[in-house]
């Protein structure tokens, strides 16, 4: 039986004097021991993402209520997402989920050049991720303007207009896919056409600042990571960062195959 | 004592020889220190009196809203075609308009009047659901005691929870916000095309919606703080039966919050994206379905009327034993009736949608909504078991414990007729719902709720409120409620429709009942505000244990040092062995101990 006592208090770094800082930290001052509060900030996180998953079941429930009101709707406006990006995206997300994972263990393992590495690469990944989202997904179907780089160019026909110093390139009768006041009827496959892109929006950005909020987090360990906050016996903020971005990971496997692959 | 180290106990009130610990509330500086203090604490009791005071201003802000309610409903509003007599001599028609309250003296038409009243009630109903009810007991009686009911230094995640108070706050003032504007008509439900067509100015149903989102995510850390620490921080000795049944009830409370508000905020959020992009999701006009919206906001507002009612049966559970003097009567099944709550919170959330979904569903529901009833009569029968042949001491508490037994079951007994198909049909959307849920939330939350205070102050603040007081402004509030609510269950059964600022002639009788009712509710409460405030400057100094209560929160100073506890508490006996236990503190003076108790006094 530990007794605590008060005048631990505000001090869960206090020995030895020396050593990284990882190899000092005890705990904060309310729990009694480090395993115990390493167990709680856990279990909190878990309970934290239960509450993800349930935002997120609310979007896949909209999906379904208006896939069953609306089949046409969905069914022409799902063939405007091309399933290639998707999967790029999808590739890097589970690619960036196995550097998290391995940053974790090389934290265990006290590696820590290679944790920073994998840290950086996991948020380069993300990066990628929202890069390709803007440039390749969003843009084209708000505005018109494709990538120059963008294979699907090639199967429209090129207007010649351009934007941004000839980096972009008009397709005409394509843009106008937008969410809500902005959706163009002109060129509308269907009247509910819109409700489509209401979820395929809703449920895209909200993944992508959950993406983007990954990022910060992850970056926020790896500029700690610099200083010696975490190593062999203290790594809870890096494990619990890992779990936001698997969460992160797995809502994008599900609002994958929905919105890409089925028909 | 004999929860304590036994070489420790000495030192834990303060004896002399002992390092004492200063009482939370102690100043750390000049003013601004202070203030800077309490404004970036960490320490759940600081935080508790902070959401308390938010809390109770909002309280008295939506408490205005509904008088002024009351008030409009005092005289029906009538259109009279009058004769006025000109300078001139000449006779000409004017219309006047009587009984409407909130019209300019030469209004012509009743419209601006109405508006003026559909902001009024949905005002009340948005501030009492969203920032009162709902955050009111856990954020501030839990926060304050679930850690040292726990033995316990702070909640699990300190810096979250003050976090959660500034996104508590930012809500607020989201809400507040949306209210100087002009406020919002949509009905404290934002039900579609209400939330999404009415009132040209967008804005303010905007801001109204996202104090509603913020607030949730103040709910969802607030609660996963408290599970968290429930889970981890119990006392060394205290097993999940050993925990005061507050504890239990919070947790339960928490777990709904965790699970049901996600729901609540991806629909607001859905919601906010309809009203200013137009995505249809929710609004017909769009393509969007109403009945979806209504089923996502009573997923979570079903689970969130036990949010709401939850935490208040464990304060009655607390003062019904303290105040008895006596172990609670079933304590495992009150404790598996409080998780059992929980549990059926999640599957009834159809009955709130009787007339709009189909007949199999609605009967589903309906079946389900009646499971509710057992946990909930078990709670009732073991609180009355309990007072059977205890040594009640009438004290405020008590007499609020008393009054919300009495209340709680005219709301939930009422509950019956509306839960059922064939009766709800008649009933939905009348006085009767109205009375039906005050009697609940009201007669039961907001009774529990100042009950705890009372409970709960001397160790708060260290001081003694004034009894007699306290009871004269309980016996008020309990008069002035049924006067107020009672009535329109009569009014509702009649047929006085939920929401109108008019009614017919033969309802006015029964409509000034009920405001007159209102009047004294508000007498009532002034004299708990004057007198709690007074007991603040000039009441005398509480002692650590004035009840003669078992938890542990009535083992440490009144108020409680910074820490709680000078030393880690180990939990020896159950939180009602008043039979076998001598409580800490215990005078002679107070009441007769029990023979168990008694024989290990002496």
């Amino acid at each position: 039986m530990t007794t605590l006592d008060v005048r631990q208090h505000g001090q869960p770094y206090d020995a030895p004097p020396s050593g990284p800082l990882w190899s000092r930290y005890k705990h904060a001052h309310h729990y009694r021991s480090a395993e115990e509060e390493f167990d709680a900030v856990k279990l909190g996180m878990w309970l934290f993402l239960a509450t993800e998953v349930l935002l997120f079941a609310g979007l896949f429930c909209a999906y379904a209520v208006f896939r069953m009101l609306y089949p046409q709707a969905f069914y022409n406006g799902s063939h405007y997402l091309d399933w290639k990006w998707g999967g790029f995206n999808t590739v890097i997300l589970l690619i960036s989920s196995y550097t998290m994972a391995m940053s974790i263990r090389n934290c265990q393992r006290g590696e820590f050049r290679r944790m920073r590495l994998n840290l950086a690469f996991t948020i380069f990944c993300g990066a990628l991720f929202v890069l390709i989202k803007l440039v390749f997904e969003y843009t084209p179907k708000w505005s018109g303007y494709f990538f120059v780089l963008d294979p699907a160019l090639h199967h429209y026909a090129d207007s010649g207009k351009t934007a941004l110093f000839g980096l972009f390139h008009y397709v005409d009768g394509y843009g106008g896919k937008r969410p809500g006041m902005w959706f163009n009827y002109a060129f509308a496959s269907d009247p509910y056409e819109p409700l489509w892109w209401g979820v395929y929006y809703s449920a895209t950005s909200i993944h992508a600042l959950h993406v983007l909020i990954g990022m910060t987090l992850i970056g926020r360990v790896l500029l700690r990571s610099f200083k010696g906050h975490y190593g062999p016996s203290h790594y809870t903020a890096v494990e619990i960062s890992g779990l936001y971005w698997h969460l992160v990971d797995l809502i994008w496997i599900f609002l994958f195959p929905l919105l890409y692959l089925i028909h | 004592m004999t929860t304590l180290d036994p070489s420790k106990a000495a030192g834990l009130h303060g004896a002399a020889g002992h390092e004492h610990h200063g009482s939370y509330l102690e100043r750390k500086g000049s003013f601004w220190v202070t203030v800077w203090d309490w404004a970036t604490t960490v320490d759940h009791k600081k935080l508790g009196v902070m959401y308390m005071t938010a809390v109770l201003t909002l309280f008295f802000l939506g408490g205005l809203a509904a008088l002024a309610v009351r008030t409009e409903l005092f005289q029906p509003t009538r259109i009279a075609q009058v004769e006025v007599k000109n300078s001139d001599g000449t006779v000409s028609k004017a219309t006047k308009i009587t009984g409407q309250l909130f019209a300019a003296p030469d209004a012509t038409s009743v419209d601006k009047g109405n508006q003026i009243y559909n902001r009024l009630f949905t005002l009340h109903g948005a501030i009492m659901v969203f920032m009162v009810i709902v955050p009111g007991i856990p954020a501030s009686l839990g926060n304050f005691f679930l850690p040292i009911m726990l033995g316990a230094k702070d909640v699990a995640f300190p810096r979250l929870n003050l976090l959660s108070w500034y996104i508590y706050l930012t809500g607020s003032i989201f809400g507040v916000i949306s209210i100087i504007m002009g406020g919002v008509d949509t009905g404290w439900t934002f039900y579609t095309p209400y939330s999404t067509t009415t009132d040209a100015s967008y804005f303010r149903v905007v801001a109204m919606i996202l104090a509603a989102f913020i607030l949730g995510f103040s709910s969802i850390l607030t609660g996963l703080n408290f599970v968290v620490t429930v889970h981890k921080l119990r006392a060394p000795g205290m097993g999940w039966f050993d925990m005061p049944l507050f504890v239990w009830s919070t947790y339960s409370t928490a777990i709904i919050q965790v699970l049901a508000t996600p729901v609540i905020g991806i629909t607001l959020l859905l919601l906010v994206f309809e009203r200013v992009f137009r995505v249809g999701i929710f609004d017909p006009a769009l393509g969007g379905d109403p009945v979806l919206f209504q089923h996502f906001f009573w997923f979570y507002s079903h689970p969130v009327v036990y949010v709401m009612i939850l935490p208040a049966m464990g304060i009655i559970s607390e003062i019904i034993a303290v105040h008895s003097h006596k172990a609670i009567f079933g304590y495992r099944a009150m404790a598996y009736a409080t998780l059992g709550i929980a549990a059926v919170s999640f599957l009834v959330w159809g009955h709130h949608l009787f007339a709009s979904e189909g007949e199999l569903v609605a009967m589903v529901f309906s079946a389900l909504t009646f499971l509710v009833a057992i946990p909930t009569a078990v709670k009732v029968f073991n609180w009355v078991a309990t007072l059977y042949k205890g040594s009640i001491s009438l004290t405020t508490p008590m007499l609020y414990a008393l009054s919300f037994l009495f209340l709680f079951s005219i709301g939930g007994l009422t509950g019956l007729p509306l839960g059922t198909l064939a009766t709800d049909l008649h009933l939905h959307d009348s006085y009767f719902v109205v009375a039906h849920f005050h009697y609940v939330m009201m007669g039961g939350t907001i009774i529990a709720f100042v009950g705890g205070l009372h409970h709960w102050w001397p160790k708060m603040f260290g001081r003694m409120y004034n009894e007699l007081w306290g009871k004269v402004g309980c016996i008020l509030v309990f008069i002035g409620f049924n006067t107020t609510f009672f009535i329109q269950f009569i009014l509702g059964t009649q047929g006085m429709p939920r929401r109108y600022a008019s009614y017919v002639s033969e309802f006015t009788l029964m409509h000034q009942i009920s405001t007159v009712g209102s009047y004294i509710l508000l007498v009532g409460f002034l004299v708990h505000l004057f007198n709690f405030l007074h007991s603040l400057v000039l009441g005398p100094k509480a002692p650590p244990n004035p009840w003669g209560g078992l938890t542990l929160e009535w083992e440490t100073d009144s108020p409680p040092s910074e820490h709680n506890f000078d030393h880690e508490p180990i939990v020896k006996h159950g939180p009602y062995d008043y039979d076998r236990v001598v409580p800490p503190h215990w005078d002679p003076k107070d009441y007769p101990l029990p023979a168990g108790a008694a024989a290990r006094h002496h």
